[in-house]
């Protein structure tokens, strides 16, 4: 160790573009390519990804845990709906934008409260927020359209060119570039100073304040900007659906995201989108094997991937890999082990 | 700490990998194929249970080959979620090549998957949602099930002439639901009834229990409820402990409430309630008899109306692709299918080849004890009901 073992020296060094990320982004291209027949599974996919790397900015990089994120997704799912049902703003891009903002003001508002408690009380604070904002979308019928949803909402092309097909390939495209765009924000932010505050207040609140921090501004900070991200990835629902109905406020949609940082992994950015894209496979492949009792065998993925413990599953995934690795490379293939995931 | 590319890129390895079993398309194959969309998991999932049984049923009869076509049935479950509902239907559209959809257990279900059936023109057979404006969201839309209307105006003229005169009503706060109070405030009110107490329930999870002190309180002579399949169970159990019985309310409504397969569980409570509706277990038709020992025999519990949904809709599907001689065409099926006329489990129904909504016999029931089991008991028919809701227009 010969280098300068200094923050800043590891700061740049990671924040550097990695090979790995590279192959990522073409992979998510290559994607689109790939499999032209299944746009709508993919779009969801890049959505639930959005979704899930807004709470990883939270709960990966600031630690804060929240059950209720479906309520910022359910703010921008219902602001983009309203604005293209009666035609306030017809632009999807534009409307895109604003229905982020509906719900990073809701996420600004909300922080106050969220910031307050620890681990515990955040659970709560943000799983009622959650269950108030669907009980008031129901009960608000005459807006929301109560159980029965918005119905109606005809989408117009984006920037005026590029219109909405039936078999989502416009959708696809126009969400995985948002969500690059929006990944490229997040790792601009995750890797400047204010992130690694964020990571300092994770470790260490207490000691984060005493060295000059300011803790719980930082934190509303991220959190109102979780919100905007989360309100992004529920507007690209409603624009590539066409539908907005009460279930995107629903409990099960926050508990998800969990389950997908679970299996990929929080504090990287890249955990939301593989739990994402592993996450919905299973659901695919067991849903299609058995309609009925799909659940059950997610569950028992889950509860195996909880017990044996990432780490290890990765090591014995890549056993092989590493081994061919050893042997034509003629070196030592290191396998990384996560740290400090151990959720 | 810094090994997150790396970790990353086997992550990567891997998620492609899981990625590429499951997107393989599946090869077409020389076969009629059905692609059956329904909730398996969640509130509704009884609905979807009742309709892949019935259909596992008839085609256990009736074999697995039409016109020289093998009928293959994939069934996909989507909880009742319409987004959930789009992305099946397409997926089964594109990559599976279905020549028809059919299933949907609620309407925003049925009304997402219209345009695709539109865009496909694949026939969408509606073996379940009720509400009357499905039909007119695509012209490649068939429904088996029933309309709201159907029995709702039924059960408010019946209501009106048997000296019914405050009724208070309890309704799902959905469209299904709006419909059913809309046609029964309408046909109850001209006929001099007064509606005394208007509650609408939320639909996911409700609690009765407030709603039915209230009306109990209003003192009306009976209790219009709706409820979707499935919450009838529950509505009964609370209405017994909140004493409305023993306070001489009488529940009356569309045959939602009382749906077959739970209404054994139900107990004294519910008799003598009335009901209109277009299947009760009890019907007493030969082809009926059959139906529900043979369903019985199969799964151990008695057919709700949403089997027989299920059912008639199969048979549409083996009528409809007999009459085009194998012709898998969506218009030539659809063309088919207009003005199909035969014997169900219900009665006698048939397709209306204008609207492609059900034209069926409508039932006045009351519940009653039959061999210590509780059943609708048919009393009055009301002939070929075509939906209310269409031909107001």
């Amino acid at each position: 160790m010969s280098a300068p073992d200094d923050v800043g020296y590891h700061a740049r060094r990671h924040a550097r573009w990695h090979v790995g990320e590279i192959v990522f982004w073409v992979l998510a291209l290559a994607s689109a390519f790939l499999f032209p027949s299944r746009y709508l599974v993919m779009t969801d996919i890049v959505r639930l990804g959005l979704f899930a790397m807004s709470i990883d900015l939270i709960l990966g990089y600031a630690g804060i845990v929240s059950l209720g994120h479906a309520a910022f997704f359910g703010v921008g799912a219902y602001s983009a709906g309203l604005m293209a049902l009666h035609g306030v703003v017809t632009e999807p891009l534009l409307a895109l934008v604003l229905a982020g903002c509906a719900a990073m003001l809701l996420g600004f508002v909300t922080s106050f409260l969220v910031i307050r408690g620890v681990d515990l009380t955040r659970l709560m604070v943000t799983l009622g927020i959650a269950m108030l904002l669907e009980a008031l979308a129901e009960s608000f019928s005459g807006i929301t359209g109560g159980t029965d949803g918005l119905q109606g909402i005809e989408m117009q092309p984006i920037l005026g060119i590029f219109a909405f097909d039936m078999f989502g390939r416009t959708g696809f495209f126009y969400s995985l570039i948002v969500l690059f765009v929006l990944f490229l924000l997040a790792r601009r932010i995750v890797h400047s100073p204010f992130g690694l505050s964020l990571r300092a207040i994770k470790n260490n609140p207490l000691r984060a304040a005493a060295i000059g921090i300011p803790v719980n501004r930082r934190l509303i900070a991220i959190y109102t900007v979780a919100a905007f991200y989360a309100g992004i990835a529920g507007a690209l629902f409603t624009q590539t659906t066409a539908l907005a109905s009460l279930d995107v406020f629903a409990f099960e949609r926050s508990a998800d995201l969990l389950l997908v940082l679970i299996i990929g992994g929080t504090g990287y950015l890249y955990g939301g989108l593989i739990g994402a894209v592993v996450f919905r496979m299973l659901q695919e492949v067991f849903s299609t094997i058995t309609p009925q009792y799909w659940q059950f065998w997610i569950g028992v993925v889950l509860v195996a991937i909880v017990m044996i413990g990432r780490a290890r599953l990765h090591r014995w995934v890549l056993f092989l890999p590493n081994l061919l690795i050893a042997q034509v490379a003629g070196r030592k293939a290191a396998v990384a082990i996560p740290e400090g995931e151990g959720q | 700490m810094f090994v997150a590319d790396r970790k990353l890129a086997w992550s990567l390895l891997g998620a492609a990998a899981i990625g590429a079993l499951a997107l393989m398309p599946a090869r077409a194959e020389e076969t009629f194929k059905i692609g059956l969309i329904v909730p398996m998991t969640g509130g509704q999932a009884s609905t979807g249970k009742q309709i892949d049984n019935a259909i596992k049923l008839y085609m256990k009869q009736h074999g697995d080959t039409v016109a020289g076509k093998k009928i293959e049935v994939i069934l996909k479950d989507d909880g009742a979620l319409p987004d959930k509902t789009k992305t099946a239907a397409q997926e089964l559209i594109v990559n599976e090549k279905v020549n028809v959809i059919a299933g949907f257990g609620v309407t925003p279900a049925a009304l997402a998957a219209a345009p695709l059936a539109t865009q496909g023109k694949i026939p969408e057979v509606v073996m379940a949602a009720g509400t009357s404006i499905i039909t007119e969201k695509s012209p490649y839309i068939v429904r088996t099930s029933f309309t709201l209307p159907q029995s709702s105006t039924i059960i408010g003229d019946w209501a009106v002439k048997n000296g019914i005169k405050k009724v208070a009503t309890l309704t799902s706060d959905y469209a299904p639901g709006n419909d059913a109070l809309a046609a029964f405030k309408e046909h109850f009110t001209a006929g001099g009834g007064e509606i005394v107490e208007e509650v609408k329930v939320p639909l996911a999870n409700p609690d009765f229990a407030p709603f039915l002190q209230r009306m109990k309180d209003a003192k009306p002579d009976a209790v219009f409820v709706f409820v979707p399949a499935g919450q009838g169970g529950n509505f009964m159990k609370q209405y017994a402990e909140r004493g409305l019985d023993k306070a001489g309310i009488k529940v009356i409504g569309p045959g939602d409430v009382m749906d077959d397969d739970l209404l054994n569980g139900m107990g004294d409570a519910a008799l003598g309630a009335v009901t209109a509706h277009i299947y009760s277990a009890a019907h007493p038709s030969q082809a009926n008899k059959d139906f529900v020992a043979a369903y019985k025999k199969e799964f151990n519990q008695r057919p709700g109306f949403m089997a027989v949904g299920g059912y008639d809709g199969i048979n549409l599907i083996y009528e409809a692709l007999k009459k085009t001689g194998g012709n898998a065409d969506g218009d030539k099926l659809i063309e088919a299918m207009k003005g199909m006329k035969w014997e169900s489990p219900r009665g006698p129904i048939s397709i209306d080849p204008d609207t492609r909504d059900i034209v069926q016999n409508v039932y006045v029931r009351k519940v009653e004890k039959v061999d210590g089991e509780l059943y609708n008991v048919e009393f009055e028919t009301f002939k070929d009901v075509k939906d209310p809701g269409k031909t107001k227009k």
